[in-house]
């Protein structure tokens, strides 16, 4: 017997689905058609003399010793947020998870940073960190750690990493937060009444069943990472000292909207739209495998 | 009767009212027009006194000046309206963006052309000539405005000069007189001795024009789009060497990009400081110690230095498409601008440079010298005859090789390359976009 609905008519169902289709032409398959239109253009700043210049775009860029090193820096970034930011998130979710006591203050005090924005979240942290004035910095060289992210790469990555995770660890919390709640405690009770001890239960129960979540995080901040933390660097370190902090879509920032060169912010546009689909359907493909949607 | 009465009386306020909206309606039948800015604070109030001194000088034109965020962001956002067709009459652009505005195919009137189909008077020569260099096409014209500049100096603190055994009244002059005082200044427990804003401006650009050697070729960029940068030279090498050792042995501090370091100097942590006379009022409201400004210094062994140094700040464009009535009110605010008295004032009460002769003149009669003469010595680097490698730079994509240079300078102060190796790869990096903009330019 066949139980699916069907429309009678024929034009019904395209009428039906058609804003939502236009919504997505107009606003997402229109502005990447005009970025795939930019990336082959060499303009001028005012976009008064316009040439159609092929792949030149492309070749500059990938002729560039310093974008390339970019793309190191990008993917050691996007990885340092994405595992501390997990990580740390989930810690203070299962912590979070089992307070009794005050648990709506704690976990609203949580979730505020999200409501920070970004340019406000680097300058805070370039003030904790700053090498004369930061409180941080100060501490840090009381124990005999010289703090001066103007001229340490290594220091200046560390401060982009813990701002860009400070600001997203409050998404990352209520996500893993409603997970939580939403397993089964009988399961849980059943492996305590058998003796597993906290530590044990979570990783055979909680955390693969939290999986689907864990899943969705990712690709999540993996995209954030990639794509909404150029403000942070913008208010700290500008990409410096020299470019090591310098992550893609920093430069696509700089080259196109300070530098006026459209076309070359166009093209690196394209490749990181190219790399995040490139990512997201790996994600799908073999990450997700080993999610256990119930 | 007694009714009508009161009606008519109840009417009275009414037409008053009308009256008032007629009023405010012919007010309003003055011709607009937008003057998009980037000064902020103090500074801005500045700008908008000066917007409302000239409409209310006046009836038929109505300036309205609207602060758009710092210069690049005005500039993005202007290039973003132009492409959208509404571009504001009056347009702010920092010193870097010169060569990009002046070579953008009819986004700009020139200056000198808004001012003549106007039928106003506008004789260029009553500039400062590193000033209205700057700002002068290839053909002669003067393209924009000149409006708020700054140049570079040299701030020291008198109070830690002192305490170190130095001659508090005699600054620094030359490079060598620089690092011996920072010797001192260590020796005597000066966590930070020297640190400098604007490091491109102050060590590659402004350094060549005061030793009178090119920073790129083309003089600078003023003959050509085929520009290439000449900052390598064994000179600015040496220069940059030098600093290199000096922050190797805790001499020189880098403390940012822009004028961070600025703040360095008036919380009486660093004794000296390279960076835009501009700097002077912020150092003034701030420091709660004795200081001074003098000359940038020099390298005695160069023949020709000091030359003169190089501006910065901003000019003021008029951008195409707009209607002859408002261009007349573009060239009326001009003029308004460029008298005397106005920019004595603007000088005396922002520390900018006064940009015409008269200004200054008319500052130094005024006495104000007398009571601060810490911005006399911006004036006096620039009153001289210009060099065709001390005029000015004019480059594409200026902006973007600024920040080349302080990518690849961030390098030699922390080790990682050579003053000699960075230099070569910013003049290359840098070389590149200038190929790019003058392919897009053509």
């Amino acid at each position: 017997m066949e139980k699916r609905a069907r429309f009678k008519s024929a034009w019904l169902p395209y009428a039906l689905v058609a804003p939502q289709i236009l919504v997505t032409l107009l606003f997402f398959f229109w502005p990447a058609a005009q970025a795939l239109y930019q990336s082959v253009l060499l303009q001028d700043a005012f976009g008064a003399a316009s040439q159609f210049v092929w792949f030149d775009n492309f070749r500059d860029l990938f002729n560039d010793s310093n974008y390339l090193e970019s793309f190191k820096t990008t993917a050691v970034f996007s990885l340092l947020v994405a595992f501390f930011g997990l990580t740390l998130s989930l810690i203070l979710a299962v912590f979070a998870d089992r307070v009794v006591k005050g648990a709506a203050i704690y976990k609203t005090f949580l979730i505020w940073p999200y409501a920070v924005s970004p340019v406000v979240v680097g300058v805070l942290w370039l003030f904790l960190m700053n090498p004369t004035l930061g409180i941080i910095a100060h501490v840090l060289r009381d124990i005999g750690i010289e703090w001066n992210n103007l001229l340490n790469g290594r220091h200046a990555m560390i401060l982009i990493v813990m701002a860009a995770i400070w600001k997203q660890i409050s998404y990352n919390f209520l996500f893993f937060l409603a997970g939580l709640q939403s397993i089964p405690k009988s399961l849980i009770e059943a492996a305590a009444i058998d003796g597993a001890g906290p530590v044990r239960r979570f990783f055979s129960i909680v955390f693969p069943l939290l999986s689907p979540t864990t899943f969705f995080l990712l690709v999540i901040n993996i995209v954030y990472s990639f794509f909404d933390t150029f403000a942070i660097i913008e208010a700290t370190t500008h990409g410096g000292p020299g470019k090591e902090t310098e992550i893609l879509v920093y430069k696509v920032f700089t080259d196109g909207f300070k530098g006026g060169d459209l076309g070359s912010a166009a093209a690196q546009s394209v490749v990181l739209m190219v790399i995040v689909i490139a990512l997201t359907v790996v994600q799908f493909k073999y990450v997700e495998r080993k999610v256990q949607y119930s | 009767m007694q009714f009508q009465l009161k009606r008519l009386k109840s009417l009275k306020p009414l037409c008053a009212a009308s009256l008032l909206v007629m009023m405010a309606a012919s007010a309003q039948a003055a011709t607009e027009i937008s003057w998009w800015h980037s000064m902020q604070g103090a500074l801005g109030d500045r700008v908008n006194a000066l917007a409302d001194q000239f409409n209310k000088s006046q009836s038929e034109y109505k300036v309205n000046a609207v602060f758009k965020g710092s210069y690049d962001e005005a500039m993005a956002a202007a290039i973003a309206a132009y492409r959208a067709g509404n571009a504001p009459h009056i347009l702010q652009v920092f010193e870097v963006g010169t060569a990009t505005m002046m070579y953008s195919k009819g986004a700009i009137v020139p200056v000198t052309e808004v001012m003549k189909t106007a039928g106003e008077k506008f004789d260029p020569s009553v500039y400062v000539p590193a000033v209205a260099g700057y700002y002068t096409s290839p053909k002669g014209d003067m393209v924009s405005f000149p409006f708020n500049s700054s140049t570079t100096v040299f701030y020291y603190n008198k109070d830690m000069f002192a305490k170190a055994g130095l001659n508090p009244d005699k600054p620094p002059v030359t490079w060598q007189e620089v690092l011996s005082a920072a010797a001192k200044l260590k020796a005597n427990g000066e966590k930070c001795a020297y640190t400098t804003g604007w490091q491109s401006w102050v060590h590659l650009e402004s350094f060549s024009a005061w030793h009178n050697v090119e920073f790129a070729s083309k003089n600078n960029g003023f003959d050509g789009l085929d520009a290439r940068l000449k900052f390598n030279s064994p000179l600015h090498v040496k220069h940059i060497e030098n600093m290199a050792n000096w922050a190797k042995q805790g001499y020189f501090t880098y403390a940012g990009r822009k004028n961070e370091p600025e703040a360095k100097f008036y919380s009486g942590e660093c004794a000296m400081l390279t960076s835009s006379s501009s700097a002077y009022a912020n150092i003034t409201k701030n420091a709660k110690f004795k200081f001074a400004v003098s000359s940038l210094p020099y390298y005695t062994e160069v023949q020709g230095a000091p030359q003169n140094t190089i501006i910065g700040g901003a000019s003021l464009w008029a951008m195409s498409g707009k209607k002859t009535d408002e261009y007349k009110a573009v060239a009326k605010f001009f003029k308004f601008l460029s008298q005397p008295e106005v920019q004595a004032k603007w000088h005396q009460e922002t520390g900018y440079l006064p940009i015409t002769n008269a200004a200054y003149e008319l500052t130094k009669k005024s006495g104000f010298y007398e009571k601060s003469p810490g911005p006399q010595v911006a004036v006096q680097q620039m009153i001289v005859k210009t060099t065709a490698k001390s005029r000015g730079i004019r480059l594409g994509s200026f902006a973007q090789i600024r920040t080349i240079v302080d990518e690849e300078l961030e390098t030699v102060w922390n080790g990682k390359k050579t003053a000699k190796e960075a230099l070569d790869a910013a003049v290359k990096r840098g070389d590149e976009l200038l190929v790019r903009f003058e392919k897009a330019n053509k």
